[in-house]
């Protein structure tokens, strides 16, 4: 279900008043310099009590019965702001994956234990370098009625702090990939400090035992599960990355339009002007393409991959430009850590890098699109 | 002629070859560059070695005349030297803002008095100079400067304030723009002085950059004495050397970078690619070749400007190079981690290579290319002016 567009603007309200008082950047920030690493777990509580891991969790579990475009409303408000928060990693993507499966008596619990704020989860698909989700090592065994689970994943975003993992696994004695959902129990968890200071992780589990039902199997088996999955929290990150892009490029314009040099304001010279011209342009079709996507996914068409993969690429290389614009239009400012303008850019191609790079996704768009 | 540059060529390489130590032959890292100065640290002893020799035949500052420490070579004799010392990978012996900034300048500009007692130190590293132009208000409009100097007497009195001071903590002294007359047009009162960054009322702040290092200070002046021989030029004509210094800052910093990266981009990319052997996509794979492709014309637009020493745009060319440069560095950066992909985002730690968290600091740093020593926007003012003389806007 969506919310006609009055109620979607009055939950944006409140998620930018939540973000403003609660997580603004100066918050995240402050938590940066004073810990290895900014966990979302801090404001997690919060979050909960506004309902918010269960926007997209079914009514009669506990959840909202909402749409992505209503999550994305929240998710576009933290990327503005930088907030850390598992609120993707498992009110958008988790809780994709528990939907999008066959329901089981299991799946209907986690989606509930998500809903009352008792189960955080995150995503566990990389092994090597680059994106590349099929190339999967990590193994999946039967053995008495349960799953046995080996394998490694790196760079495991919220992995720390995670109740669960969901990661993908080579069926053994098929050539299935599966999705499992994987207590953090008994998984170790290496904390990698990376340039964006959010919460990562590497992961190895080692013969870990998980009930039948763990195994997610995809209800509209055309695509498969994991494809489902990933295309869902690319565009939940392009929403993120979307947030970050207008908020850096409104920071970016404020400033031309008080720095002064030459007895003028920077933003009255002509070729500054024309490069946040540009930048608007690059973000009106940036929303654009988001909010397609979004909307496909509430509609559940068959046009989400595709969507996914443009909206990644293109809200990936517009981020890519202004986070950079931010830094030069500010000149030496923006060169200080002092200064937002390094969060931003930090933040930025770390997500640029997640879930598939620009040029993944515009190979993946070309292939899809049949060229 | 092209006989006697080769019997050149085969002393220097002879001579490289015996002279330069095996361990000045690798890639420089960072806690060995050399900076010279008063406080010049050699945590490797080759280093010293090699600067010692390299002084004593004055090949630090090979084109600078032999009675200010440099060898008198000609320009085509220092760049047979550096091709020589390229393919040895020999080290640079000695970094300094006074090689390649002020000194260039003092030889064309500086009194007799002023070049004795400047160059040879600068040569042979025992003064580290850092530049002061820039301030809060006063930074892409730089004429607008207003840390003041007053003449009293056989000193000047120095109040006000730089920042971005590149390694100002680290340095000995400053060459420094001051106002000397508030009431001429604002680039008709400005001086260049030089002066002790110990001198009592100087107070130096370093600055964090997104990088996590400090490389750069506000520098405060309170009552700074500044004894008044230490004026370069005219009181009130600092204008034009400022400029001058710049063009040779720009063009330096563009011949500079394009050659200091040891690690090349295809090879970090192959090295870092999730395949077994070493395949790269297609899509990375072209824009490394399109960054390769303007890096090589970088460099031969530098060699071609060398050889072209009466081209009449000779002075604006730096902000060619600067602008060409800064471009190509910081697609650089961006392709450097992207190619490296998750190991490409590693901020510290063991998880992460070594080699791939200096990227990540190299790239952060880069992004000031294309603002240090004169942005990229205000440089290409300059080309459209003073070489291609497009009008100024009406008002
Ligand atoms: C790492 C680093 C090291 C540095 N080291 C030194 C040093 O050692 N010594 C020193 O003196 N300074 C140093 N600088 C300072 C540097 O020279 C200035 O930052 C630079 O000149 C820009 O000035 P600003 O920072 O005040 O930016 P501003 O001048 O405020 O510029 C802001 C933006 O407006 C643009 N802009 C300004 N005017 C125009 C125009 N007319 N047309 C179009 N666009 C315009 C600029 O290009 C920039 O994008 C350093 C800077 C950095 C980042």
């Amino acid at each position: 279900m969506n919310l006609d567009r009055e109620s979607q603007q009055i939950f944006q309200d409140s998620a930018r008043d939540w973000v403003l008082n609660s997580a603004p950047i100066s918050h995240f920030r402050h938590q940066r310099d004073s810990q290895p690493y900014v966990s979302g777990r801090e404001l997690w509580q919060e979050q909960v009590e506004l309902g918010w891991p269960g926007i997209m969790v079914p009514e009669e579990l506990g959840g909202s019965g909402l749409g992505m475009q209503e999550l994305s409303l929240v998710i576009e408000q933290m990327g503005r702001s930088l907030t850390a928060s598992p609120l993707l990693s498992t009110g958008l993507i988790a809780v994709s994956a528990l939907s999008l499966c066959e329901q089981t008596d299991f799946s209907r619990s986690r989606l509930t234990s998500i809903a009352s704020g008792e189960l955080t989860v995150a995503l566990a698909t990389e092994e090597g370098n680059h994106h590349a989700p099929h190339c999967v090592s990590a193994t999946a065994r039967q053995h008495e009625g349960q799953w046995l689970l080996n394998g490694r994943k790196i760079r495991v975003a919220d992995a720390n702090s995670a109740d669960a993992f969901l990661v993908s696994a080579k069926i053994e004695a098929s050539d299935q990939l599966g999705v499992f959902l994987l207590p953090a129990e008994g998984v170790s968890v290496t904390p990698l400090a990376i340039f964006d200071s959010r919460e990562h992780g590497n992961i190895s589990f080692d013969a870990i035992a998980v009930p039948e039902q763990a195994l997610l199997v995809a209800r509209d088996s055309s695509t498969s599960l994991l494809d489902q999955i990933l295309d869902r929290a690319r565009i939940g990150l392009a929403v993120e990355m979307l947030g970050s892009a207008n908020a850096a490029f409104e920071m970016t314009l404020d400033y031309l339009k008080i720095r002064e040099q030459f007895g003028q304001l920077i933003g009255s010279f002509q070729a500054l002007q024309h490069r946040a011209a540009k930048m608007y342009i690059e973000l009106e079709l940036a929303r654009s393409v988001v909010d397609a996507a979004l909307l496909a996914v509430d509609e559940g068409s068959t046009e989400i991959p595709l969507l996914a993969s443009q909206a990644k690429a293109l809200v990936g290389d517009t981020l890519n430009h202004i986070t950079n614009e931010t830094i030069q239009l500010h000149g030496g400012i923006g060169m200080t850590d002092e200064h937002d303008a390094g969060l931003f850019i930090k933040r930025a191609r770390v997500t640029e890098y997640l879930y598939g790079s620009s040029a993944f996704h515009r190979d993946r768009y070309a292939r899809l699109r049949g060229f | 002629m092209a006989t006697e540059l080769e019997r050149f060529r085969d002393e220097v390489r002879e001579w490289l070859e015996l002279n330069c130590p095996a361990s000045m032959r690798t890639p420089m890292v960072d806690s060995e560059i050399p900076w010279g100065g008063r406080n010049a640290k050699f945590p490797n002893p080759d280093t010293k070695l090699w600067l010692d020799r390299m002084i004593e035949k004055g090949w630090t500052v090979p084109t600078w005349p032999e009675q200010y420490g440099g060898a008198g070579l000609s320009i085509e004799q220092a760049q047979v030297l550096e091709q020589e010392m390229e393919k040895i990978n020999a080290r640079t012996p000695l970094f300094s803002m006074g090689i390649f900034m002020l000194g260039p300048v003092l030889l064309e500009l500086g009194t007799e008095e002023q070049k004795q007692r400047f160059l040879p130190d600068i040569a042979r590293g025992k003064r580290r100079w850092c530049q002061g132009y820039s301030e809060p208000g006063a930074g892409s409009d730089l004429a607008s400067l207003s840390t003041k100097a007053e003449l009293r007497g056989d000193h000047y009195l120095i109040n006000g304030s730089k920042i971005w001071n590149s390694e100002a903590d680290q340095s000995d002294w400053i060459f420094c723009l001051v106002r000397t007359d508030f009431d001429a047009p604002k680039h008709k009162g400005i001086s260049f002085l030089l002066f002790d960054l110990d001198s009592p009322g100087v107070d130096r702040q370093p600055i964090k950059l997104i990088s996590g290092s400090s490389v750069f200070c506000q520098t405060f002046f309170d009552d700074v004495k500044v004894p008044a021989e230490n004026l370069v030029g005219e009181e009130n004509a600092g204008w034009s050397i400022a400029k001058r210094l710049l063009q040779y800052e720009r063009q330096n910093v563009g011949k500079h970078l394009n050659k200091s990266f040891d690690i090349k981009l295809w090879d970090l990319a192959k090295k870092y690619s999730s395949s077994a052997d070493g395949q790269i996509e297609p899509d990375l794979r072209s824009r490394i070749a399109r960054q390769a492709i303007q890096d090589g014309a970088l460099g031969l637009l530098i060699e071609r400007l060398e050889r072209e020493a009466d081209n009449p745009n000779a002075g604006s060319m730096s902000s060619v190079m600067k602008v060409a440069m800064a471009d190509i560095n910081l697609q650089r950066g961006e392709l450097a981690i992207e190619a490296m992909g998750a190991a490409g985002l590693g901020w510290q730690g063991d998880e992460f290579p070594e080699e791939a968290l200096g990227e990540v600091r190299v790239w952060l740093r880069g992004k000031a290319n294309s603002i240090e020593g004169g942005t990229s926007e205000v440089n290409l003012n300059i080309i459209a002016k003073r070489i291609l003389g497009l009008p100024d806007p009406q008002h």
